[in-house]
């Protein structure tokens, strides 16, 4: 019952979405403000019952009876709403209306005729991809033979990451509707000045933010639950997630440019489009079934022509509409190429440019495939070759752009700072001198960045505005220098151990106590006793009997300067493979990616407090 | 010039410079830096140049019941795309989905002499429902 409930309210969902849109899009802004709020209402119903069904084992519903099972943990019950692609389509509706809703109350949007046609840009988004779920993936449909228990979650996805992960990475994704609706609303409006500046830094500082949390929480769950051994693959299903994040940190620094100046209005606008066709090209990537990866859901053609006639309708619209009235919005703020404006004008370019970069890179093997010119992949070398190099100097830039003044230098008062920087960089990088070169300059370039910033913020007014730059600039350089210390200090040891054998590994020693059986609430598990300088890890291989699946559970003991990280392998009698990896430096990979996000953070207080 | 056509020749410049240097980065990226996939077939026919096997690529195909046998940490075993075997070797910890039966891929290098594919990294699929789409290719219509 609670769940036709949830159905039921999620088609009325698709209603008011069509209220939304005509009442935004018309000329009815109460009607159109209501409508926002009423689709939000609806769209958390629709998702409570969708989790009802999912927390009772309702395994007549059939997405329940696919995904779920009735031994499974409550943890994973709930989180197994999204753990698929029907479930997590509500997720990102609601998170959809969400935005719409944000638009509708905040104070902050002074411009009541901006915000009617956001609404209503919003609602036409909504509108698309609740039919979508409702003609092409209805997770609400029940079976007249309800099975005597689930499929059950994949194994993999069984860990608390899965609670975390999806929800906050499509806050980000889906946050740049609100960005696309706003900007599509200004074309509409043709009024774009430093007040819409104003207006839209809060919903790019939110998604940005959330994304930078989303792309960082499954870094990490990657590196430390799924024992993928590494943080980053260039997956084409990351990349789809770095791609929006990219676009949208140059239209963070874009924003800068018209709020301080009134100028770069129409590039601006192009990006925030820009952003969010990424992130439904995203989409498009993980559910069209177009990639292999290990993200993508179960394949299903329909599904991805949908989606891909929505991204065209939408992005396509979008781009038509720029086309129109964008040359409406001509600003002439002439600056000079020594200024604030012309070193973000730099950083965007670079931005941009690794965007394409990496979008080629990810879509090549898809037009090779379908045009039969064989079968390629384009992995780590490719991306090592040209993002990174477009990475280094933008570091460089980074740590420069903050002194410059607006306009032009009137005084090169900030030669002294680099100067500084200049010095402190070249007295670090000393010490790995004679390491591979790129790794050298990378660490300098991250040097030089983290040395400026903090000269910066030392002369600053510290204002939130100029700690949040500090943060997110600061942030970058030390999770460089966290990115290449594993790189270049990464250490493993595969071996058969026997029990009682004990090893070294750089500076630490490793001891294998042995195996033995143990149980978990819906697995039965092989567990090693493994002693690393003096502290007691337990990997494990794991068997799930309801999926007839194994997991391997990576054990860790973190601490500042290196994670170690011990996997169970098979066994020969009493003999185990044993493999051991030291990461040095893991952890500024994630303090300074923390560092980035606290930036967003900070953004979104000073965005929001503003009078 | 007027300042407003100077501030359009370097809008433009910096437009052409940016995809000039993306457009750049790519190619060269893409030029050397690609991985092919082959099959086993392929790998067989002997179709792979010398410069190509200096390079690592990807084999997939279905692992051969009864071929997985492991000394150690090294496994050897035979992928096969129901028209010819390729015997590949591994070492290090297997993926949790590495079944015999199933669908598999590997990146590595090739050694046309000894015929052996020595795999540095073995990429089983996310679930067991699931093929990867150069396997179901190769496999062709009968699965």
């Amino acid at each position: 019952m609670i769940v036709e409930f949830g159905h039921f309210a999620f088609i009325l969902a698709l209603v008011m979405a069509a209220v939304q849109t005509v009442a935004g899009l018309g000329n009815k802004p109460e009607l159109a403000r209501r409508a926002a709020i009423t689709l939000f209402g609806l769209c958390l119903v629709a998702f409570s019952g969708l989790t009802w069904a999912y927390v009772t084992s309702d395994f007549s519903v059939i997405n329940v009876a696919l995904n779920s099972h009735s031994l499974k943990p409550m943890l994973y019950k709930i989180s197994g709403v999204w753990g698929n692609h029907e479930g997590s389509m509500i997720l990102w509706i609601t998170i959809l209306a969400l935005f719409g809703a944000a638009m509708a109350l905040t104070p902050t949007f002074t411009d009541p005729q901006l915000r009617q046609r956001s609404i209503g840009v919003q609602g036409l988004l909504s509108l698309g991809f609740i039919a979508f779920s409702l003609f092409t993936s209805n997770p609400f449909l029940r079976t007249d033979t309800p099975p005597f228990d689930g499929n059950s979650l994949n194994p993999v996805l069984q860990d608390p990451g899965l609670a975390f992960h999806p929800t906050t990475l499509y806050l980000g994704y889906v946050g740049f509707s609100s960005v696309f609706s706003i900007a599509a609303a200004a074309l509409i409006t043709g009024r774009v000045d430093q007040a819409w500046a104003r207006m839209v830094k809060p919903f790019v500082a939110v998604a940005w933010l959330a994304l930078t949390a989303g792309i960082a929480l499954g870094s990490a769950w990657a590196y430390y639950e799924l024992g993928w051994g590494g943080f980053w693959f260039w997956d084409p299903v990351e990349n789809a997630s770095l791609l929006p994040w990219l676009a949208g940190t140059a239209l963070l620094h874009s924003l800068l440019v018209l709020e301080a100046r009134g100028s770069l209005k129409r590039w601006t606008i192009l990006l925030a489009v820009i952003a969010f066709t990424m992130s439904l090209l995203g989409t498009f990537l993980v559910r069209s079934g177009v990639l292999s990866s290990v993200h993508t859901f179960a394949t299903d053609p329909t599904r991805g022509a949908f989606i891909l006639a929505l991204l065209a309708f939408y992005c396509g619209g979008a781009f038509t509409l720029y086309a129109f009235r964008a040359p409406a919005l001509k600003t002439l703020r002439l600056f000079t190429p020594v200024s604030r404006e012309a070193s973000l004008v730099a950083n965007n370019l670079l931005l941009i440019a690794m965007t394409a970069t990496i979008l080629t890179g990810t879509l090549y093997p898809l037009v090779m495939d379908a045009l039969n010119l064989g079968q390629i992949s384009v992995g780590p070398p490719y991306y090592n070759a040209t993002v990174v190099m477009m990475a280094l100097p933008l570091l460089v830039l980074c740590g420069i752009g903050p002194f410059l003044p607006w306009k032009r230098p009137g005084r090169w008062t900030f030669k002294n700072a680099l100067a500084t920087t200049a010095l402190i960089t070249a007295a670090a990088m000393l010490f790995i001198l004679g390491r591979p070169a790129m790794q050298v300059i990378g660490f300098g370039c991250a040097m030089w960045l983290m040395t400026s910033s903090v000269i910066y913020l030392v002369q600053s007014n510290k204002s939130l505005k100029s700690i949040s730059l500090f943060l997110g600039h600061f942030g970058m350089g030390i999770a460089v220098i966290g990115m290449i210390g594993t790189a270049l200090w990464k250490v493993e040891d595969i071996r058969v151990a026997k029990p009682g054998e004990a090893f070294t590994l750089g500076r630490h020693t490793v001891t294998f106590e042995g195996v033995k059986d143990v149980e978990g609430p819906n697995y039965i598990a092989q567990e090693a006793t493994v002693i690393l300088d003096g502290a007691t890890l337990h990997p494990q291989r794991r068997w799930y009997p309801v999926s007839d699946s194994d997991t391997t559970e990576a054990a860790i003991k973190l601490s500042f300067l290196d994670d170690l990280y011990v996997v169970l392998g098979e066994n020969d009698g009493d003999n185990w493979v044993l493999r051991t990896t030291i990461h040095p430096f893991v952890s500024l990979l994630w303090g300074g990616f923390a560092l980035i996000a606290l930036a967003g953070g900070v953004m979104l207080l000073y965005s929001l407090r503003r009078k | 010039m007027t300042p407003r056509a100077r501030a359009r020749l370097m809008s433009i410049l910096v437009v052409v410079l940016g995809l000039g240097l993306a457009a750049g980065f790519a190619l060269y990226g893409l030029s050397g830096k690609i991985t092919y996939f082959h099959s086993p077939t392929e790998l067989a026919s002997g179709a792979l140049t010398d410069k190509q096997m200096t390079r690592q690529i990807r084999i997939g195909g279905l692992v051969k019941a009864g071929t997985v046998v492991r000394e150690g940490d090294t496994y050897t075993f035979i992928v096969t795309d129901n028209a010819s075997d390729l015997m590949v070797t591994y070492r290090g910890v297997m993926p949790d989905l590495f079944r015999e039966g199933q669908s598999v891929i590997a990146y590595g290098k090739y050694d046309n002499a000894e015929q052996i594919f020595a795999a540095s990294q073995i990429l089983a699929k996310h679930d067991e429902n699931y093929m990867p789409a150069e396997v179901k290719k190769i496999l062709g219509p009968q699965k």
